[in-house]
C-alpha cells in the first residue's frame, strides 16, 4: 500500500535547502569580496604613504 | 573578449554589472518563486511536489552551465592565454558546485514522494554526482596551483576533459533507463504546459542572473588577492635592493 505523504513537507524542505545554501553563498561571495578589496585598498595606501 | 584582458577595464565593468545582476536576479528569481508557489495549480499526476521544479530545474541547468564555462575559460586559458580565463574558471566553481548540491538534494527530495525513494543510481542521478566531485576536485587544484604558485593549465586541462561528462548529463534519460523523466525542453519545443513553463523559464533567468553576480564577487575578489600579492611581493623585492646594496657602500 502506498503511504500518503504531504507534498507541502517536501516541497517546503526543498525550497529552504536550495533558498539557504544560495543565501549563505550570496553572502560569503560579498564577504570574501569586500575584505580582499579592503586590504588592497589598505596595502595600496601603505604603499603611498611610505 | 581581449579589450577585457585588463583587469582595470574589467573591474569598471563589473563595478556597474554586479548590481544591476543582483537585484534584478533577486527581483526575478523572488518573483518567479512566488509564481510557481502560489499561483500555479497542482498538477494531476504529481500533486503539489510539482512546485519543486521552478528550484530544481534552473539549480541543474546552472550547475551544468557552470562547467560548461569553466571549460570554455580553461580554453581561452590554453588557446590565447586571456589573463582573466582562470580567474573566471576558479569564480565559476564554487557557484556551479553549490547549484550541483541544491540540484542533488531538491531532486532527492522530489524523489521520495513522486518515485518514493530518495536516490537511485541510475544515469542521470550518478552522471550529476559526479560532477558534484568533478567541481570538488576542480576547486582543490586550483587552489592548491594558486597557494604553490604552480601552472594553471593542470587546471584548465581538468576543466576541459571534466566537460565530457556534460553531454553524458544531457543524453543519460534517453541512453539509459532511469526514474527520471526524458528531457521535457529540446530546442525549440517543450513538453511542458505554459502554466509551468513560464515560472519556469523566469526562475532560470532570475538564477542565472544571480549566477552571474556571485561569478562578478568571486572575481574581484580573487583579482584583489592577487594585486594584492604582487604589490607586496614588489614592496619586499624593493627592500631587499639597498639592504644587499649596503655592504657595498661599506666596503668602500
Amino acid at each position: 500500500m502506498r503511504e500518503a505523504l504531504d507534498h507541502w513537507d517536501f516541497v517546503i524542505a526543498a525550497y529552504a535547502i536550495g533558498l539557504g545554501a544560495l543565501a549563505l553563498l550570496i553572502s560569503w561571495s560579498w564577504q570574501t569580496m569586500r575584505r580582499a578589496e579592503r586590504r588592497r585598498d589598505e596595502v595600496k595606501r601603505q604603499g603611498t604613504d611610505r | 573578449m581581449h579589450i577585457y584582458a585588463n583587469p582595470k577595464r574589467f573591474l569598471s565593468l563589473a563595478k556597474w554589472l554586479l548590481p544591476l545582476l543582483f537585484w534584478g536576479g533577486l527581483v526575478l528569481s523572488a518573483g518567479a518563486l512566488a509564481w510557481g508557489m502560489f499561483l500555479v495549480p497542482p498538477d494531476h499526476l504529481m500533486g503539489e511536489s510539482v512546485r519543486i521544479l521552478f528550484i530544481h530545474v534552473p539549480a541543474a541547468w546552472l550547475g551544468m552551465g557552470g562547467w560548461t564555462g569553466i571549460a570554455i575559460a580553461s580554453a581561452m586559458l590554453l588557446i590565447w592565454k586571456h589573463p582573466l580565463a582562470s580567474i573566471a574558471a576558479r569564480a565559476i566553481a564554487l557557484p556551479g558546485m553549490t547549484f550541483t548540491a541544491i540540484c542533488l538534494a531538491t531532486g532527492s527530495i522530489w524523489g521520495r514522494p513522486t518515485w518514493g525513494t530518495w536516490w537511485v543510481w541510475d544515469g542521470r542521478l550518478t552522471s550529476m554526482l559526479v560532477l558534484l566531485f568533478l567541481y570538488a576536485g576542480y576547486i582543490a587544484l586550483a587552489q592548491a596551483a594558486a597557494r604553490e604558485g604552480g601552472s594553471t593549465k593542470i587546471a584548465a586541462i581538468f576543466g576541459l576533459v571534466g566537460a565530457i561528462n556534460i553531454p553524458i548529463i544531457n543524453r543519460s534519460v534517453v541512453w539509459w533507463n532511469s526514474l527520471h523523466q526524458p528531457p521535457s525542453i529540446t530546442a525549440g519545443n517543450s513538453a511542458i504546459d505554459p502554466t509551468f513553463l513560464w515560472p519556469l523559464l523566469a526562475a532560470v533567468l532570475g538564477f542565472s542572473l544571480l549566477f552571474g553576480a556571485i561569478v562578478l564577487m568571486r572575481m574581484r575578489a580573487l583579482i584583489a588577492e592577487q594585486q594584492v600579492e604582487a604589490r607586496l611581493r614588489r614592496r619586499a623585492l624593493a627592500d631587499e635592493v639597498p639592504e644587499a646594496g649596503a655592504p657595498a657602500m661599506a666596503n668602500s
